[in-house]
């Protein structure tokens, strides 16, 4: 039994993974040349389900806790548990207090014990919130690596616009194309996000650090190597033009705030993604004329994407083998 | 009832947009707020195409009145470019006009406001502006055609409640026949209710909603405050005393021994 995921980014190759594991034949069609190239290349790519808690819903959490378990078992030695520091200046105590109120499992560190885990921040902050159960990865080392084990495990590629394959020789297709999908699926909006890359040796991280800020907080991710990804604006539009001076100017400002050696930074590479989204911020597994569709990642790919790609595998297997072992019933969400 | 440049309204709260966790929150707290106003800030992305289409339109269904505003703006300029594409985005007269003069407590440039206010009057907008408590740059507003004036109580997003008392009751004295909207510093429910008591017309508010715990029941709470307040401004309160004023009389009282 042949089935077809269309799109290759993030919610697409994790779901081409659970179907592998289920024992179905897997081909992959992308329209661009090569793996990840579209909002998935513009991720964080951190596991932070507590963090993202401060304003997503309760699922996120409940969905998004085995996240990193699931890469670790899927890619070893690509996920780092080194936890989540959040802090803020003095004057944006409020800020962390009630990111606190918001979020459980964590717990308050002052300037010696954030000294401790970041030496480099040494001296900066005086209050922050230790979440020390979350983890990240490099998204684009990720996908290029579910890439080539799919590859090595028999799934076939079809990548860039020619050569795409005929659909209806498919049992079922299983839609992951992200923003493309908006045009097609009711209730579906896009969330510019603008991110950029920095690149200094005057700084080590060892895990991503959020900056709470009343107007612009960021996060920046260390990527090893002197390289830093600084993220990201949340902006109410499907547009994917260039990043625009002013959220370049406040992100610069931003990392600044959070070490003046960013200063001396490169900028080597700015980026601009859109997020795919239902208007509850939360993804969801959609019926399709032919199959399914993942839809909504909106800005917890990697967080969320193994937990979707395990309910939509689940309800394929349920349909095309319904005489197969038992299965514990996915949700729709 | 509310009259906002001929527009009459039942709901004295007013909201924003901004910062909710999803849009499905703050469609939420829009209908249990019962507002009839809702404030959308356009940024130079979301205009042209069918860029933020989605957005606006959810915000379009819920039945309410758009209050485009120029947050971000920071002279006279770019707050009129900004209203004038609020107009073609929106298909409305109606602009908060919002020219910012410090980042650090995001206070109102009055001088570029006012002049701003001008254009875009002259221009058959409909002009709300974010001004403070200052009663001279109020009377050049309406000078030069607001007929709302929106002063602040204290800075934007500091939830930190009225700080002048005395100022937005000499402002209430000063302009009794023009609406007037407290915009930016409300915090909490009580807040609202203290300014609708001093008899202001009605509230605007976002990050108190926005950034609650749980923003529908706050969207609630503030829409039962404001309305509390302006009750009792209408009904008329007691002035406060420094000696106690027992509330059943004495004299003529049974003795029983």
């Amino acid at each position: 039994m042949r089935l077809l995921v269309k799109g290759a980014g993030v919610a697409g190759l994790t779901a081409a993974l659970e179907l592998v594991r289920r024992g179905f034949a897997v081909e992959v069609a992308e329209k661009r040349s090569a793996v990840g190239l579209g909002a998935s290349h513009y991720a964080g790519g951190m596991l932070a389900p507590y963090c993202e808690r401060e304003v997503a819903e309760e699922a996120v959490l409940t969905l998004g806790i085995h996240a990193a378990s699931w890469w670790e078992e899927a890619l070893p030695g690509e996920v780092v548990r080194n936890g989540t520091l959040v802090v803020a200046s003095g004057r944006d105590l409020p800020e962390l207090n009630r990111f606190a109120a918001r979020t459980r499992g964590y717990r308050r560190v002052n300037a010696e014990e954030i000294e401790a885990l970041e030496p480099d921040l040494a001296g900066r902050f005086q209050h922050g919130l230790f979440f020390a159960e979350e983890a990240h990865l490099d998204p684009r080392r990720a996908l290029n690596g579910l890439h080539e084990m799919l590859a090595a495990r028999g799934v076939t590629f079809h990548l860039g616009s020619g050569g795409q394959p005929e659909e209806g020789l498919f049992s079922a297709v299983l839609d992951c194309t992200g923003p493309t999908a908006i045009a097609t699926l009711p209730g579906l909006r896009g969330v510019r996000g603008e991110m950029l890359y920095l690149e200094t040796p005057d700084i080590c991280l060892s895990r991503p650090v959020r900056l709470l800020h009343p107007r612009h907080p960021i996060y920046i991710v260390p990527r090893g190597d002197g390289r830093f990804m600084i993220g990201a604006t949340m902006i109410e539009t499907e547009d994917e033009g260039p990043i625009s001076a002013r959220s370049l100017m406040e992100l610069l400002n931003t990392a600044y705030a959070v070490h003046p050696a960013f200063g001396e930074a490169r900028v080597v590479e700015t980026g601009t993604g859109v997020r795919p989204a239902f208007a509850d911020n939360l993804p969801c597994v959609v019926e399709r004329p032919d199959g399914l569709a993942i839809a909504g990642m909106y800005r917890h790919g990697f967080l969320l994407a193994p937990a979707m790609a395990g309910q939509a595998a689940a309800l394929l297997e349920q349909r095309l083998r319904p005489a197969g072992k038992e299965f514990n019933r996915a949700t729709t969400g | 009832m509310l009259s906002l440049y001929e527009t009459k309204l039942s709901s004295r709260l007013l909201l924003g947009s901004a910062r909710y966790p999803s849009p499905a929150v703050l469609a939420e707290s829009v209908r249990r707020s019962g507002t009839e106003v809702v404030t959308v800030s356009l940024r130079r992305e979301m205009a042209g195409g069918k860029a933020g289409g989605a957005f606006f339109e959810m915000i379009r269904s819920l039945g309410v009145r758009i209050l485009p505003n120029t947050a971000g703006c920071h002279t006279v300029a770019e707050a009129v470019l900004t209203a004038r594409m609020a107009r073609e985005v929106f298909r409305t007269n109606w602009i908060k006009l919002e020219v910012i003069g410090r980042h650090d407590n995001l206070q109102p440039d009055v001088f570029e406001l006012v002049e701003a206010a001008r254009t875009l009057c002259e221009e058959g907008f409909a002009v709300f502006p974010y001004t403070t408590d200052d009663l001279v740059v109020a009377e050049r507003l309406l000078d030069v055609g607001c007929e709302v004036l929106m002063p602040w109580c204290a800075p934007i997003g500091s939830a930190s409640g009225p700080r002048s008392l005395s100022a937005l009751t000499a402002m209430r004295a000063a302009f009794p026949g023009i609406p007037l909207i407290v915009d930016a510093g409300i915090g909490r429910p009580s807040h609202a209710t203290t300014v609708m008591e001093l008899g202001y017309d009605a509230v605007l508010l976002n990050t108190a909603v926005a950034g609650a715990g749980d923003p529908p029941a706050m969207a609630e709470a503030f829409s039962r405050a404001t309305m509390a307040g302006r009750q009792a401004f209408e009904a008329g309160m007691l002035e406060p005393r420094d000696v106690a004023v027992a509330s059943t009389p004495i004299i003529g009282k049974g003795v029983f021994a």
